[in-house]
């Protein structure tokens, strides 16, 4: 049983754990890591990208995939921009809008995925394709917003000693990583995300509603793609239609890294909080070394990915030979 | 979930892919109608131009890594990685190229690259016994890292006539890119049908387990599969660094994986395994290719593309997916009592 436990924490362990070493790396070589500018800058940085992973998660416990996020990104993105400066919208109801429609255009996905029983790689496909077209059918242009609730937002800050600050965006992220942890953990939707990637059909056979279930997760991934996307608009102040390309699979190698299954029915949001962090330290040591070139960052993270992929197979491999032995 | 048998799966690579040249007429006819000179074919230094010739042209890379992608899907795997393999070999092409190394032994060179890549994704999928979405982005996200390191960050440019000509250069009229795909599709056609390659494959795709119960070395059938993807990825990769003449590691088939997987699937294959069809994709391709054509020439914003793709595409699967034709059927059963 303790041993069952131990094999069941282990990924999340040494996510923790490499991160530590890394991060412990990091500052002996560069002693100024370990302020809290540089803490505060790695949350901030990586807010949007922590707040898509927390979506992905769910998606990936349930044993599918969100191949739409970066678009639906920079289709929030791009929309705040028009409203908020051509139209004029106060950025709060245009905030409120945002949400509406992408946790709209999340249940329509869904409920393409279940009633037309279409694999979700195909459907977040052409959702993808679908939400980055529309922002380009919208403008091609970056649109820089100044409305004056913008900067205000992006002046509040939690002030950390040694000139560090957790900004807005970054505080948003980890309230998002919070409620993601309670709503996978301590209520009954989550628990039937866990049970419908773990076995479709015992879900079904225990009474699990899969519609309902499905269309709630691609629905909680997009509006999860949406609250990024407003992080976003903050964060950089401007719409592109052409912004957050490809982030869809840093989202999926972040959730990968941070221990859950691509096979669906285990995983830990925790640990993609880790993930995300991992990614952004990477990126970080790339700035601070200065003489490593940006594509380091994406040889390591593949590295990393492989890495965390071998090991889950041999752990799943020592639990299921345990199971045989015993004769569970 | 609901597999098609074998013997059903035989029949239906021997059925004829109506309904994807049908679509293709459609979209072909559509282009016609935006542009009235579409089919206006003229000879010129003895090749063909046209837009219709520009859609096999420009839908030759694509076309190839569909006839890569079908047989991974046919086992059902899928392979993300094919872009950046592209981006890969054609990265390294130009490197050879530029260091004086002969034509013959930088395209197989390059192409060897491009096989090996294939080799270390069959290695994660079929010996380590990765899913194939996963094991294929390792080499997704890492692959166009891997160019840049290939080209030193930079874009590669190169005046070789003779690797530029892979691309500019034509046989019998025909622009050579367009003889290539052809060839590769015949070749592969000639090795799953006319040996018991095809059916080994599709074994594969419809039931892993009982395949190798039944002595199919489904290990073996797997990793050629994906180096076969690999090696096509890699040629299709140094026709678009010839086509540029240079190898941009950002951006050489950047989203080309999704394209060829897309049109795998509007070429009828299922998602699952265990059917495919190498010409059918292969029209998936053209089809994918004459619609961003189309769209160019009709002057719309080129935005509108992803729009109608999406559209296309899943209008396409609505009509084939199982609730649909259970719905037909359903009708069919009312209308006959």
């Amino acid at each position: 049983m303790i041993g069952g436990i131990r094999a069941r924490h282990l990924p999340l362990i040494l996510t923790v754990l490499i991160f530590c070493i890394g991060y412990g790396a990091c500052v002996v070589q560069y002693p100024a890591f370990a302020s809290f500018r540089v803490i505060g800058n790695l949350l901030t940085d990586n807010s949007f990208l922590g707040i898509l992973a927390v979506g992905m998660t769910f998606v990936i416990i349930s044993g599918g995939i969100d191949l739409s996020v970066g678009a639906v990104v920079a289709f929030s993105g791009v929309f705040l921009a028009l409203v908020i400066q051509n139209l004029h919208m106060p950025p709060l109801l245009a905030f409120v809008c945002v949400l509406m429609i992408s946790a709209a255009f999340g249940a329509v996905m869904g409920a393409i995925i279940h009633y037309f029983s279409i694999p979700p790689f195909i459907v977040t496909l052409a959702g993808m394709f679908f939400a980055r077209g529309l922002s380009s059918v919208l403008t091609t242009d970056s649109i820089p917003i100044t409305a004056p609730l913008y900067t205000w937002l992006n002046d509040i800050s939690i002030h950390l000693p040694h000139h560090g600050r957790l900004s807005l965006i970054g505080i948003v992220m980890l309230l998002v990583f919070v409620v993601g942890i309670i709503i996978a953990h301590l209520t009954r939707f989550g628990r039937s995300v866990y049970a419908v990637g773990g076995n479709r059909q015992s879900a079904e056979l225990m009474g699990i509603n899969l519609a309902r279930t499905t269309i709630l997760i691609y629905t909680l991934s997009s509006l999860c793609a949406g609250v990024a996307g407003i992080v976003f608009s903050l964060y950089t102040s401007a719409g592109y239609s052409l912004a957050a390309v490809g982030v869809e699979l840093d989202t999926i190698a972040a959730v990968v890294i941070g221990g859950t299954l691509l096979s669906g029915g285990y995983g830990f949001v925790a640990g993609t909080l880790i993930g995300v962090l991992i990614q952004g330290l990477i990126q970080t040591y790339i700035t601070f070394d200065g003489t490593l070139s940006s594509w380091w960052t994406k040889i390591m993270i593949g590295g990393l990915l492989f890495g965390f992929i071998l090991l889950q197979r041999v752990l799943l491999a020592l639990t299921s030979r345990r199971r045989v032995r015993t004769g569970h | 979930m609901n597999r098609p048998s074998l013997k059903s799966n035989a029949l239906r690579s021997v059925r004829p892919a109506a309904p994807q040249v049908m679509a293709l007429i459609l979209v072909l006819c559509a282009d016609w109608l935006v542009s009235h000179q579409f089919f206006n074919i003229r000879l010129q230094s003895g090749r063909l131009f046209g837009s219709v010739i520009d859609v096999f042209y420009h839908g030759a890379p694509v076309a190839l890594l569909a006839i890569g992608m079908s047989l991974v899907i046919a086992t059902g795997g899928i392979d993300l990685s094919v872009g950046a393999i592209m981006a890969i070999s054609g990265a390294f092409a130009a490197v050879l190229i530029n260091s004086n190394v002969p034509l013959w032994e930088t395209i197989a060179l390059a192409l060897a690259l491009g096989g090996l890549c294939g080799l270390w994704n069959g290695f994660l999928v079929a010996i380590i016994r990765i899913q194939p979405i996963v094991a294929t982005l390792i080499l997704l996200v890492a692959g166009r890292g891997i160019a840049q390191l290939i080209t030193g960050g930079q874009i590669v440019t190169f005046d070789d006539v003779h690797l530029i000509g892979v691309a500019s250069s034509s046989l019998l009229a025909i622009p050579l890119p367009i003889v290539i795909a052809a060839l590769v599709l015949l070749i592969t056609i000639a090795l799953v049908r006319w040996t018991a390659l095809g059916l080994l494959i599709e074994a594969t795709g419809a039931n892993a387990l009982s395949s190798r119960y039944a002595g199919v070395e489904t290990r073996v059938v797997t990793v050629s599969v994906y180096v076969w993807s690999g090696l096509c990825a890699g040629m299709a990769g140094i026709i678009a660094a010839a086509d540029i003449r240079g190898a941009d590691a950002n951006n050489v088939g950047l989203w080309t994986e999704l394209d060829a997987i897309l049109a795998v699937v509007l070429g009828g294959a299922s998602l699952l395994g265990g059917r495919f069809g190498l010409v059918r994709s292969v029209i998936g391709a053209l089809i994918i290719q004459a619609m961003n054509t189309g769209i160019l020439l009709s002057g719309f914003q080129p935005e509108f593309n992803l729009i109608v793709k999406a559209v296309v595409v899943l209008v396409v699967l609505l009509l084939q997916s199982p609730a649909m034709l259970r719905g037909i059927r359903s009708m069919r059963r009312r209308v006959a009592s």
